[in-house]
């Protein structure tokens, strides 16, 4: 991981969170315009990222994503739950 | 169906072990009011939900309940795996290592198996969504709890986390109960003649 992986993995997972909240919001509020374009926006950046992220630190998708030539990527360690895997949120939650 | 993300919807990044304390967490992973319990009683319920709306939520938060089951199998694992025999004895954790080891079992904090019977799908929209609002106050009661037997930064960001899923869950399921109520006390009229009036076509022959 020559990206600073931990960057990336914070930014993606922040837009992700944001997409799954504004999603779940617009399943009660489906004509609400003004979230749709933010759901929109926020989707928009993910996607970008998310193939940034596939190309520089490793496969996120089962049955989605491309592998390497010789060798099956999604196979790679660490796994989500592995303690190496995350970055620290700790002390900064908001809540 | 289902695609994985590989990655957790929140990072879990423990530093330091508690036997103990991933006792009590595993509840929300096996336990009554924990995510498997939440995941698969909107899993169930989604086949006969009423309106597009309640149907959606019931999916879509089944779905993020699988991604909180990931993170406390990871808060529980990062709790215990690098625990001694000495730590594990003295946090009563050993009931638990005999049978498991520090693998995650679906279970309760006192070690119950996990149980469909937890849960209910009853058919009626109206009894299942006041279900599925007393479960998000009861995970979110758990929580609370569990913020109250722990003091460590690294454990309470993400149970923090948890929680304010907890209150929005509710939120949206409210919200879906008015839909569904203003659904079911529509009036359906249909189209049909007045009771009489065969009768004046009869006497009319």
């Amino acid at each position: 991981m020559n990206v600073n992986a931990d960057k990336v993995l914070s930014r993606l997972t922040a837009l992700d969170f944001m997409a799954v909240d504004l999603a779940l919001y617009l399943d009660t509020h489906p004509n609400d315009r003004e979230t749709i374009e933010k759901y929109n926006a926020v989707i928009d950046e993910a996607d970008k990222l998310r193939a940034f992220y596939e190309d520089n630190i490793g496969p996120l998708y089962s049955f989605r994503s491309g592998s390497d030539e010789n060798h099956f990527s999604w196979i790679d360690k660490p796994c989500p739950p592995d303690w190496c895997f995350n970055y620290s949120f700790s002390g900064k939650e908001c809540c | 169906m289902w695609v994985y993300e590989k990655k957790l919807e929140f990072p879990v990044k423990i530093k330091n072990t508690d036997p103990a304390l991933a006792k009590t967490i595993l509840s929300q992973f096996g336990g009554p009011d924990g995510e498997l319990a939440a995941s698969l009683r909107y899993l169930s319920q989604k086949f006969t939900m009423v309106t597009p709306q309640a149907a959606a939520v019931l999916n879509d938060i089944a779905t993020e309940e699988l991604a909180h089951l990931e993170m406390i199998g990871s808060i529980v694992m990062q709790l215990s795996q690098d625990a001694d025999v000495d730590a594990i004895k003295k946090a009563g954790f050993d009931s638990y290592y005999v049978d498991h080891g520090t693998a995650i079992y679906p279970a309760s904090a006192a070690g119950v198996p996990f149980s469909a019977a937890y849960l209910q799908s009853k058919g009626d929209p109206i009894t299942d969504l006041y279900e599925d609002m007393a479960a998000e106050q009861k995970a979110r009661s758990t929580y609370d709890y569990i913020l109250s037997l722990t003091d460590d930064p690294d454990v309470i960001a993400p149970i923090k986390f948890l929680r304010a899923r907890e209150i929005v869950h509710f939120q949206r399921f409210g919200e879906c109960l008015d839909f569904v109520t203003d659904y079911l006390s529509e009036n359906k009229v249909f189209a049909m003649p007045k009771t009489d009036c065969m009768n004046n076509f009869k006497k009319s022959l």
